[in-house]
């Protein structure tokens, strides 16, 4: 079968054994990026969302001071180019890190790849987030939110039980696509090179010289990502949509 | 704006005027009158790169958008690829894939060698243009769906039943309307599409970020040089916010 479909099709046969797990071939090093891409992604997305939250109550609860440099937050972080706040983020957190190590007296610490793309990438998902939330937050009845108030809810209890519920169904296609923004925004770590799937994917192309085999392998594979992780945010829509007035299934 | 001036506002203005002037007089801005000339080069080849590329990519975007909301399937499903791969896939990725891979393919065909592209096939802009074009039209041609389908059935009827032609009707009915719609969600995607810009530096396109990049390797100064790459940035992103502002108020009003 195999050999019938190599001989109408010769090139298929050298990117087979160039996409093999096995050290011959750089298959072995994609997979390895994609889960690095993958841990990056999951640890922006959720800080993301940490902060989103945060900045969502900040700009809807908090005292001026405190909503106009929310603004000021989401406002730059959406208009510089994610690529340069990478960058600046990057060595300014370093430099930042260390000198306040040295301050305190330690020795200064080489930040590891890992670390530093999660916090750059979920800073720059923060931003995004905060709006989405805030959208979300809004959305809901405020009648609810006082009679949760009026049961002796304190905040904390109103914001667990009643708003975090009643917003997440509201806030979840915004989040979907923050999340495929993640994904995607992995690639940009490439080029502070840091070892994903672009960049393993660039360094495989660029020694064997098989560009359109790597580059469409490692395309096919962020493709499966978005795709399953569409169908994931999918499931997990309509069932938290279920409790909702006027949802449609 | 005159709700907009309030006590507080005031104060943080004072403290974002002290953070300006002192990065004005403790940081470094002695390499300015070096890479001045070439700075001004690489803001405009950003723009014009990025203009372009809207330019191109919403041109395929309408029949794009077109074909998903209602061509018939054969074509339909195509398009529908073509969005889901498009935006499925890091920009990255694509532009490496066709600067890297066209760019080793070209060369072995002696007929394109000997055409009268090759001159401009050698150099690294038609990749990036080609990879941020067809990036926009991906996106937008899901916005497009979106608008067209969003237009009223029965407007389309009415013009119909008038004696329009299908023609006429797209041109003088749907697509206005559509783009109308779409406008607002156009200004952000726009905004994207700049931000997406520095990536073709990767590819030896020397634009904006690119000089910010070579300001950092030949002197060694790390924070100035990006700083004032975000402010140029932003300038530009408020530059697309008003235009699109004042093309909403121009062409919005009038939608039922």
């Amino acid at each position: 079968m195999l050999d019938w479909i190599y001989q109408w099709w010769p090139g298929l046969e050298a990117s087979v054994t160039l996409l093999s797990l096995e050290p011959p071939g750089w298959g072995g090093n994609l997979v390895r990026g994609a889960v690095n891409s993958l841990i990056i992604a999951l640890g922006a997305f959720f800080l993301g969302c940490v902060i989103g939250i945060g900045g969502a109550l900040g700009k809807l609860s908090g005292g001026p001071v405190t909503r106009d440099l929310m603004a000021v937050y989401t406002t730059v972080v959406r208009a510089v180019p994610e690529l340069v706040l990478i960058l600046i983020l990057y060595y300014a957190g370093t430099d930042l890190l260390n000198q306040a190590l040295r301050a305190l007296g330690y020795r200064p610490v080489e930040i590891s790849g890992l670390a530093a793309g999660i916090g750059v990438l979920g800073v720059v998902q923060g931003a995004y987030a905060t709006e989405v939330l805030r959208g979300a937050i809004q959305a809901v009845p405020a009648g609810q939110i006082e009679a949760a108030r009026a049961y002796g809810m304190t905040r904390f209890q109103t914001f667990r039980r009643v708003t975090f519920p009643a917003m997440l169904p509201l806030a979840l296609p915004g989040l979907s696509n923050l999340w495929l923004i993640a994904t995607k925004d992995t690639a940009l770590l490439a080029i502070v090179g840091f070892s994903e799937l672009t960049l393993e994917t660039r360094q495989a192309a660029g020694s064997t010289r098989a560009y359109f085999t790597f580059f469409l392998a490692a395309g096919a594979l962020y493709l499966i990502m978005t795709l399953v992780s569409g169908r994931v945010f999918g499931w997990i829509e309509t069932r938290f949509r279920r409790g909702q007035a006027g949802a449609r299934s | 704006m005159r709700g907009w001036v309030k006590p507080h506002r005031i104060m943080l203005l004072l403290v974002a005027l002290g953070l300006v002037l002192w990065a004005a007089l403790s940081l470094r801005w002695d390499w300015i009158p070096r890479y001045w000339q070439l700075g001004v080069e690489g803001i405009w080849r950003t723009l014009w790169l990025m203009a372009l590329s809207v330019l191109i990519g919403f041109t395929l975007a309408v029949p794009l958008g077109l074909a998903q909301a209602a061509g018939p399937r054969l074509l339909a499903a195509p398009a529908r690829w073509f969005c889901t791969i498009i935006r499925g896939t890091p920009l990255l990725l694509q532009i490496w894939l066709i600067y890297f891979g066209l760019g080793s393919l070209f060369p072995q065909y002696p007929w394109i060698r000997s055409s009268e592209l090759w001159p401009y096939l050698r150099q690294a802009w038609p990749y990036a243009l080609m990879a941020l074009s067809l990036s926009y039209a991906g996106y937008e041609g899901e916005v497009m769906r979106g608008a067209f389908k969003s237009v009223p059935h029965g407007q389309l009827e009415a013009a119909r039943a008038y004696g329009l032609s299908r023609w006429a009707v797209l041109r003088r009915i749907w697509l206005p309307q559509a783009l109308a719609r779409a406008l607002p969600t156009l200004g952000g995607e726009t905004i994207l599409q700049l931000k997406a810009t520095p990536l073709v530096a990767t590819i030896t396109v020397i634009e904006i970020y690119a000089v910010a990049g070579r300001v950092r390797q030949d002197t060694f100064i790390i924070y100035e040089p990006l700083l004032l790459l975000a402010v140029i940035y932003m300038a530009i992103a408020g530059i697309i916010t008003l235009g699109f502002r004042w093309l909403e108020r121009r062409y919005t009003p009038g939608l039922g």
